[in-house]
């Protein structure tokens, strides 16, 4: 383990960022978001993000490949090229684990998605423990230890130190190349650090939330439950729990005519849009109840039945804090589980 | 700091629901915290008791909800309102979206709602709230109780609040105020006294943030087209990511020419955006053009009323003197 | 060609030849601009066919596998893509991509089995690749049977080629029918599941069902009337698909990507699904 200490703290993403860009999460307008560190770029004192660290290796919009037409005549010109390294600093435990719920999908189920792959490739993640967790904080319900990380370098910021230990190939040889500034620590500040997260996590309101209820196998259970009608009611359709999750997945694939051609590109998409599966001749689901139900059943039961009994969700508690409606995939778990407050 | 309590809300919900007036009540429901209430119907006074909540934080505005309500062949909806609520309803009315006929309008006096963005960023860890006139003390995980002032975590649309008197109902619960003097207008004169450059600046900021979640537009009251053009996929202009920086301005653009003269200034696009962008002033200019050139217009103030941009008299001013006047402004 | 798995790029496709079908279905030869078939298929397995700025859509090759010259797909006109397909001319390039989805298992679970095909409408086409290939390998299965419905003669897919070769084959038994009576039509009258139960099959075969929603629901209920049990009895699924490769969420009903678990289901798999398809 290597520490430096917290006045020495540009210095560090100085030295980072000198061979690839680095990005830490700093302050601004629409509150804390992963910037490009320059010179003058302070680290924020908010918990998280307003986004994840999802953006970065799935944009909220990427160039797939263009064409070229000429009469009936159609090229396919291949835009990829190799990314350029880069390193995230700041991903909480959360976000972190949201890239295991994305390379399930992107790398490890077939096909492997290309351009997701080479993001991923030239991304180094240091992530970073979390001593003041939020009441909408939930990580611990997905068995994600905000104490204990992953990434390919942990690191633990405490009153005058950040810790920092490699635990990836490529987080060594990241960690190696800033050994001139950094010096050998022992683990005693991070493990009494370790110990006081513990301790906080199951002070949090929401501690006492599980999974037991739900898992692969469960759609006949809940499919058909009545609280779906109660719990979608007043959803207004928009896109932004999925937008803002750090682990929805969902595209559309859309073409862009420029003046030489034209440019396929991929973006976001929502199931919680109203044209997400409308078909020229009908759409399988046409109330947003029922597209409600598949956001949640999705994360709950279907991804779970997919990928091994892992949730698609990681607690970060976006959607607690962003929908306009403050609806919720806390209150529909406990809600399909009967343990709402209303009817206790 | 709401004077009337959720208690005389169930009370009067309940009143209504036994005595055959309505046979749903729409209000909010109790949520995972003490600030996170959702919109939803109650249909019974077991429901009442347990899930109905009002407070500080009964922030979303419920009016466009009876859109769908008013469609349904289920008797009438008892609905709770704001004065600034009330607006939205009437504005509705006028463009026939809601029957009226279906429609019980309980008026709930309003002392301001609390922005939940404003909050978090003043306390971390948020256990409880108390609310008093002066202080907003929260009761928080990690660091004891935190006191900030009230005014610091209202929402802007509340510090700017244009009117504590419901122009529209059935019924008041509590004590009924005035249209206030507000200063909502300050923040887009100080934008026009920008340079086309800098204007251009600030905007590009604000609305390069923009997810396309389409939030503002889904909460929005004046948004009520069975099928918006930007969700049509034979318009050419569906799209959910901005595909270029042109593309990414015009979604917010349009919105808020569709919404002129109709845009009751209710601030619930600037609520729910999740990436904090000001969307409320891009119609308050709107607003406050329409006022200077053809005099004070509120929106939703009364039923039926024509609003200046359709209705066309030998009065009004020349395109070419708007034009001008425009120019002067910017 | 695994490359082209592995990304959303396709490739460059010529239509060499377009069929008038129907009054609003025509069938599309497509090759590589090198003359040879885009890629190899199975039976049952789609493609994602693009015209660049108007857009990519999902449609499965209707021309067998044992064709190794060119592929074809039949498309009925109903959307942007497919209206601009409609327009186009031979010489026309598109863009094609796949396969994608699983087969129909024409070598373990149908051989050696009787057939009896079922569809109505574009349901046909589907169908028409599973048909020719069990033709091709004619020992490989015992009796086949076609029953086909549309609104129309003139609404009948590929008729020229039912008529010349299915039925002029040995032990390939056709049945048309149309919806309503029609001047210069002798053939059966009426609609898909109603002409099943009249025909009454023996049990012991496999069955192929495509066509609309409504006709598959009926016909299904058909066919265990008479005693098919469901194990017998496949269908291909139609839904909204993007990526084609299970990633896009599109066609996710259930913990299935319709687009990479199926589109082809045996019925009672499709019993296990939320009713969303």
């Amino acid at each position: 383990m290597r520490k430096i200490s917290l006045d020495k703290l540009d210095l560090l993403f100085a030295k980072i960022a000198e061979n690839q860009s680095l990005y830490i999460p700093s302050d601004s307008v629409e509150g804390a978001k992963f910037t490009k560190w320059t010179n003058g770029t302070a680290l924020t004192n908010e918990l998280n993000t307003v986004r994840g660290i999802k953006d970065f290796f799935f944009p909220q919009s990427e160039d797939l490949m263009k064409f070229k037409m000429q009469g009936k005549n159609i090229e396919v010109i291949d835009i990829r090229d190799e990314h350029e390294d880069f390193v995230i600093f700041g991903a909480r435990a959360c976000d972190v684990r949201a890239m295991t719920v994305l390379d399930n999908v992107f790398l490890h189920a077939e096909p492997v998605d290309t351009y997701y792959k080479n993001r991923r490739e030239h991304g180094i993640i240091m992530s970073l423990a979390c001593t003041r967790p939020v009441e909408t904080c939930f990580c611990g319900t997905f068995g994600i230890d905000a104490a204990n990380p992953e990434g390919d370098i942990v690191c633990h910021k405490t009153d005058d130190a950040l810790y920092m230990n490699a635990v990836s190939e490529k987080g060594t040889a990241l960690l190696d190349s800033l050994s001139d500034i950094t010096e050998d620590a022992d683990t005693k500040a991070v493990d009494e650090q370790k110990a006081l997260i513990k301790e906080r996590m199951t002070k949090l309101p929401l501690a006492e939330l599980t999974t037991d209820a739900f898992g692969g196998g469960k759609t006949e259970k809940f499919f058909d439950s009545p609280e779906w009608a109660k719990l979608s009611e007043s959803c207004l359709g928009c896109g932004t729990c999925t937008f803002v999750c750090p682990t929805c997945q969902c595209y559309d694939i859309r073409d862009f005519k420029t003046n030489d051609g034209v440019v396929r590109y991929r973006c976001w998409d929502s199931c919680m849009y109203s044209q997400f599966t409308r078909m020229a001749h009908g759409n399988n689901r046409n109330s947003q109840k029922e597209r409600f139900r598949q956001r949640f059943m999705h994360k709950l039961v279907y991804y779970p039945e997919n990928n091994n009994g892992m949730f698609s969700c990681v607690g970060c508690g976006r959607c607690l804090a962003k929908c306009p409606i403050r609806m919720n995939i806390v209150k529909v778990m406990k809600a399909l589980e009967g343990t709402d407050n209303g009817s206790n | 700091m709401q004077e009337v309590m959720r208690d005389k809300l169930v009370a009067k919900a309940k009143e209504l629901l036994t005595g055959g007036v309505v046979t749903r009540v729409l209000g909010w429901k109790r949520g995972e915290f003490c600030y996170d209430l959702t919109p939803g119907i109650f249909k019974s006074a077991d429901e009442l008791d347990k899930e109905f909540d009002f407070g500080d934080f009964a922030a979303p505005n419920l009016s466009k909800y009876l859109i769908d309500e008013t469609r349904k062949e289920d008797g009438k909806v008892a609905v709770f309102m704001k004065p600034c609520d009330t607006y939205s309803f009437n504005q509705l009315l006028t463009e026939h979206r809601i029957d009226r006929e279906k429609v019980y309008v309980i008026g709930v006096p309003c002392e301001g709602m609390i922005d939940n963005k404003k909050l978090s960023a003043a306390a971390d860890g948020i256990k409880n709230v108390a609310v008093d006139y002066e202080n907003v003390v929260v009761e928080t995980l990690w660091d004891g109780n935190v006191t900030v002032p009230r005014e610091s975590v209202l929402a802007e649309r509340c510090l700017n609040c244009k009117s504590k008197k419901h122009v529209a109902l059935d019924e008041l619960v509590g004590y009924e105020d005035e249209i206030t003097e507000c200063n909502r207008f300050d923040e887009v004169a100080r934008l026009e006294a920008m340079t086309p450059e800098e204007r251009f600046e600030f905007w590009q900021g604000e609305l390069s943030r923009c997810i396309r979640c389409n939030a503002c537009r889904d909460v929005c009251p004046a948004c009520t087209c069975e099928k918006c053009v930007f969700d049509n996929p034979s318009s050419g202009v569906e799209s959910k990511a901005p595909s270029d920086s042109f593309e990414e301005k015009m979604f917010h653009i349009i919105r808020a020419f569709h919404v002129t003269g109709r845009c009751t200034d209710c601030g619930e696009c600037s609520r729910v955006c999740p990436q904090n962008i000001p969307l409320h002033l891009l119609n308050r200019k709107f607003i406050k053009d329409i006022n200077e050139l053809w005099g004070e217009y509120q929106a939703g103030a009364e039923v039926g009323s024509r609003a200046p941009l359709v209705n066309y008299t030998f009065d009004d001013m020349e395109p070419s003197e708007a034009v001008e006047r425009g120019d002067k402004n910017a | 060609m695994a490359q082209i798995n592995e990304t959303l790029i396709p490739v460059v496709g010529v239509i060499t030849d377009v069929r008038i079908d129907t009054p609003d279905i025509k069938t599309f030869r497509v090759v590589t601009p090198d003359g040879k078939k885009p890629f190899d298929h199975r039976p049952g397995q789609c493609a994602m066919l693009s015209v660049p700025g108007v857009g990519e859509a999902m449609f499965s090759i209707t021309s067998s596998p044992t064709n190794t010259e060119f592929m074809e797909f039949s498309i009925k006109k109903c959307g942007c893509v497919t209206e601009w397909l409609h327009s186009a001319e031979v010489g026309q390039m598109i863009t094609v991509r796949g396969p994608y989805g699983n087969p129909f298992p024409v070598d373990d679970v149908f051989a050696g089995h009787d057939m009896l095909f079922i569809a109505g409408g574009v349901g046909l086409a589907p169908l028409r690749s599973v048909i020719n290939y069990c033709r091709h390998y004619r020992d490989k299965y015992g009796r086949i049977d076609i029953v086909y419905g549309s609104r129309s003669k003139d609404d009948l897919l590929d008729y020229k080629e039912i008529i010349e070769e299915w039925q002029t084959d040995e032990n390939v038994h056709v049945h048309l029918t149309i919806d309503r009576e029609q001047e210069g039509w002798d053939g059966h009258v009426g609609f898909v599941p109603n002409y099943v139960k009249e025909l009454g099959f023996d049990t012991n075969k496999m069955a192929v069902l495509c066509g609309p929603p409504i006709m598959i629901k009926f016909t299904l209920q058909g066919l265990m009337d008479i005693g098919f049990d469901k194990t017998q009895i496949y269908t291909t699924l139609e839904l909204r698909m993007k990526c084609g490769v299970g990633k896009c969420g599109r066609c996710n009903v259930g913990a299935k990507y319709v687009c990479k678990d199926g589109p082809v289901f045996r019925c009672d798999e499709l019993d296990e699904l939320p009713d969303e398809y």
